[in-house]
């Protein structure tokens, strides 16, 4: 614990250059910027001064252990965390260059959406789940076609076009979080955020979304949250290990699963704990 | 087995017996309520029961036509004044208050609940009867409105309350504002357990009879507007049920059956549309 | 390892901490005063009922001081105000209705919380459900045509030669007084009785039972000596409960205790509540003292109940409480 906590000289990679060889070289573009984030519920600190950059139209996974810190830093990043009394957040974290504190929460959210741990459709039909950002947030004209649009890109078109007005309550588990997939990329956000979304879905469903999440790559910049260092390791481009509220390691993911450069890393990767 | 063993268990089997016994004559009460209601009620009902005015005292026939517009806009009233402070009240309590205001309303609410509905009828005698100097369906409303307030308030808070968390977190991540998220997904969510609150507290309004006596009093004939005394159901019953004359008594069944038959039937269809499923699924 | 989970409920509502303003742009403040005006209203509702009452009864507070609760003259025509046959009847009536309906209440919430088949309790709740919601001037009415008739053909003169020694059962059967009014009552609360007693004896932990009935216990000793203990405290709240619905109790009594201001010893004997005397007499008060007097009656009922609801509402509070503890420990 207390040689945790004085490891202020852990070493953080920002992966500047493009991860691997295998994908044609192009210049990372960098989305969001989280510089010397440290968070707190009441008087307790879950974050530790934490610096990363996630890169424009990739998936960047956060691990580590349960209580790590990796939920509260994705919730930050669309300031969801504000929806807890207490918690106070310090640092800086910029999306395009923009500190998003000094933003509309409602605006960046809409520009930074999330799909959460457990799928939370509406008691609504499929049809206005999906229609339901556009709706608040004023979209007249052709909501159909954007339902259409997203519920393709979700992978989920194809199931549910014929019972669009049935409830959303119908569907399977695996169908209802692509559903809420669907109703995230319905704003049409630069970032989405998907916190453990195949924690509670079957090893097919979660195939079909690991899948989903590959693909949705050019359409916006995607930040999961991982309990299984397999997804991370199949979905990702980056990775980023997180202990005990501290950011351990962050490197293009082959990087960290086959030559991580910190000893907690590879015992944490190689199962000796968490 | 010895012989205390099979006391023992004779003791256990005989009182066992004797809490079904119980529970049989407490249902019981209800179908012979009911039973008894059905006989005499029934056999006194007619059509001119729904369309004519009470007799003049010592002539037979007539009908409480009169009584039943009079408990509608009674009712009326009361919805309007009832429903929406309980139900904007309790989004209050359950999306936007701190705790100490929250326990002031919340103790004000049960505390109203608790009071003798003749409390009440006082309360509004004296709030709206004495400044207007005249009884009248607006007081009857009032009284009747200011018992379904706590009812609603605090059942609709529960039902607000019970909506997932994961819900509200989805439409704020979808860039809601929280009043938004509010009037879109969480009343939605329990419009049922809401409905249902509304009816019960309804329901329970609809038969009281001690807030009407000094507030809407009663009337033998039509009560135009709203600022004249009006008849009510439940006052014809208990004015006709104390009368000597046995045709008011034909009389009192039979409102009796009607508005028994109205209660009971409102809290069935509240029950049935709670139990018709929750909207919002378990987490 | 220390973790740091936050522990989120999972049902509730969400506090902001987002800056007024921006909660202000998008209504949130807006949805928020007007919500809080409604809430409002509520508590001043209740401010006020407390401050009319005690304003109203200014009058026979200042005449008649203490003396009003323990002199026995209602005499109206020379402004002669006493409460106590009123409150004798109040206290007598419930305290027959209680007497009658706690073990036959118990009884049936031990049925249907420890013995029947979750859905025979479920319906059988059902049905007493429906019966707390058959209003009073229904039972006034049943009272008035069956209750009092039988009271005096068949049930009065039989207790009468059988316990007629005993000074509760002498005098001449009326049918109407505090006894008929007592079981009226009784019949009237029997429903809130079982339906919060078997809330209660529900919550007691399962372990509690098994643990009794493990040790040889019949299902019967287990209940008698454990559940019940266990949910005494809650139980006690149920029938506070009852007794305050029993002390408001307005129609039903008025209809068949009799209407007389008696302090007698015999329950045959007509009787007055202090219901009863507001309902029949608030209209007719002349003079202000008299209404007044009316008032303050409303207000030591209002006390009464305010008293035991708080007290009830604090015992169920505790015992589903401690049975929450217990099931997760």
């Amino acid at each position: 614990m207390a040689s945790v906590r004085s490891a202020v000289s852990v070493k953080i990679t920002p992966p500047v250059s493009a991860p691997t060889s295998r994908e044609p070289q192009a210049p990372l573009v960098m989305r969001m910027t989280i510089s010397k984030v440290n968070f707190y519920y009441g008087p307790k600190q879950v974050l530790f001064d934490i610096s990363l950059n996630i890169a424009s139209n990739k998936v960047t996974s956060l691990i580590g252990p349960s209580g790590c810190g990796k939920s509260t830093l994705l919730r930050t990043l669309n300031r969801m965390h504000e929806t807890v009394r207490s918690s106070r957040l310090e640092g800086d974290i910029l999306i395009d260059n923009q500190n998003i504190l000094a933003q509309d929460v409602t605006a960046l959210r809409r520009r930074v959406g999330m799909v959460f741990q457990r799928p939370n459709p509406f008691p609504k039909s499929i049809f206005d789940n999906v229609a339901y950002g556009l709706r608040i947030n004023g979209v007249k004209g052709s909501i159909h076609d954007a339902v259409e649009k997203s519920l393709r890109h979700a992978a989920l078109w194809d199931e549910v076009k014929d019972q669009l007005h049935k409830s959303a309550y119908e569907l399977s588990g695996g169908q209802q979080q692509r559903l809420c997939i669907a109703r995230g990329l319905a704003v049409e956000p630069e970032v989405l955020l998907l916190d453990e979304p195949c924690s509670a879905l079957d090893p097919i469903s979660t195939a079909k979304i690991e899948e989903l999440l590959v693909q949705l790559k050019d359409l916006c910049t995607i930040v999961i949250v991982t309990h299984n260092m397999q997804q991370a390791a199949r979905v990702s481009d980056f990775t980023a290990f997180l202990l005990t509220g501290q950011l351990i390691e962050f490197s293009p993911t082959p990087q960290l699963f086959t030559t991580p450069s910190d000893a907690r890393t590879e015992a944490y990767i190689t199962g000796r704990f968490g | 087995m010895s012989s205390r063993l099979r006391w023992r268990k004779l003791v256990s089997h005989f009182m066992l017996t004797m809490t079904g016994l119980c529970a049989l004559v407490a249902v019981s009460v209800l179908f012979f309520i009911l039973g008894y209601l059905v006989y005499h009620g029934g056999t006194s009902i007619s059509w001119n029961f729904f369309t004519k005015l009470p007799a003049p005292v010592g002539e037979t026939g007539g009908g409480m036509a009169n009584a039943i517009v009079g408990s509608a806009k009674l009712l009326l009233l009361a919805c309007l004044l009832g429903v929406p402070i309980g139900f904007f009240g309790a989004i209050y309590l359950a999306e936007f208050s701190g705790g100490t205001v929250a326990f002031v309303v919340r103790y004000a609410a049960d505390l109203l609940n608790g009071v003798p509905s003749i409390v009440i009828g006082i309360f509004a005698y004296s709030l709206v009867v004495l400044p207007f100097k005249h009884f009248s369906t607006a007081a009857g409303g009032f009284a009747l409105g200011l018992m379904m307030i706590p009812i609603t308030l605090r059942s609709t808070e529960e039902f607000l309350r019970a909506v997932p968390r994961a819900l509200r977190e989805g439409a704020m991540a979808l860039g809601a504002s929280q009043w938004k998220t509010i009037a879109t997904v969480v009343v939605p969510a329990a419009y049922r357990g809401i409905l249902t609150a509304i009816l019960l507290a309804f329901a329970r309004v609809a038969g009281e009879t001690a807030p009407l006596l000094f507030t809407a009093l009663g009337n033998r004939f039509w009560s135009p507007g709203w600022a004249q005394p009006t008849a009510s159901l439940p006052v014809m019953i208990f004015t006709y049920a104390i009368a000597p004359y046995d045709d008011w008594h034909r009389q009192a069944w039979a409102a009796g059956l009607v508005l028994l038959a109205l209660i009971l039937i409102v809290n069935i269809i509240a029950r049935m549309i709670l139990s018709r499923g929750t909207t919002v699924p378990r987490t | 390892m220390a973790t740091t989970t936050t522990t989120v409920p999972s049902a509730g509502p969400i506090a902001g901490s987002r800056s007024f303003l921006s909660r202000l742009r998008d209504g949130d403040e807006i949805a928020r005063l007007v919500t809080f005006i409604f809430a409002g209203t509520v508590v001043i509702i209740t401010v006020l009922l407390v401050y009319e009452f005690w304003r109203e009864s200014y009058l026979p507070r200042h005449k008649f001081g203490f003396a009003f609760f323990v002199t026995s003259v209602w005499d109206p025509i020379f402004d002669k105000f006493g409460a106590l046959p009123f409150i004798y009847g109040t206290v007598v009536t419930a305290g027959i209705a209680l007497l009658l309906a706690v073990p036959l209440g118990i009884g049936a919430a031990i049925f249907l919380a420890e013995l029947a088949p979750a859905r025979v309790s479920d319906t059988l709740q059902f049905f007493i459900d429906l019966l707390a919601a058959v209003p009073s001037v229904i039972y006034g009415l049943l009272g008035v045509f069956i209750v009092i008739p039988v009271m005096r053909q068949y049930i009065q003169p039989a207790l009468k030669s059988s316990l007629g020694f005993l000074p509760f059962f002498q005098g001449p059967a009326y049918g109407v007084g505090f006894l008929t009014a007592g079981i009226v009552l009784a019949i009237m609360v029997i429903p809130y009785i079982i339906s919060v007693s078997r809330e209660v004896l529900i919550s007691v932990p399962r372990d509690q039972r098994e643990a009794a009935l493990a040790l040889g216990s019949t299902r019967w000793e287990s209940t008698w000596k454990v559940v019940l203990p266990f949910a005494r405290t809650g139980i006690m709240g149920s029938i506070f409960l009852a007794l305050a619905r029993a002390l408001g109790e307005t129609m039903a009594v008025t209809m068949v205790i009799g209407n007389t201001p008696t302090i007698s010893a015999s329950l045959f004997s007509p009787g007055y509540s202090i219901a009863a005397v507001i309902a029949n007499e608030f209209t007719e008060a002349t003079g202000d003292l008299y209404l007044q007097s009316l008032i303050e009656l409303g207000l030591v009922l209002f006390l009464l109940t305010f008293l035991l609801n708080g007290m009830a509402r604090l015992l169920i509070v505790v015992t589903s409480q401690r049975g929450s503890e217990m099931g997760q420990a």
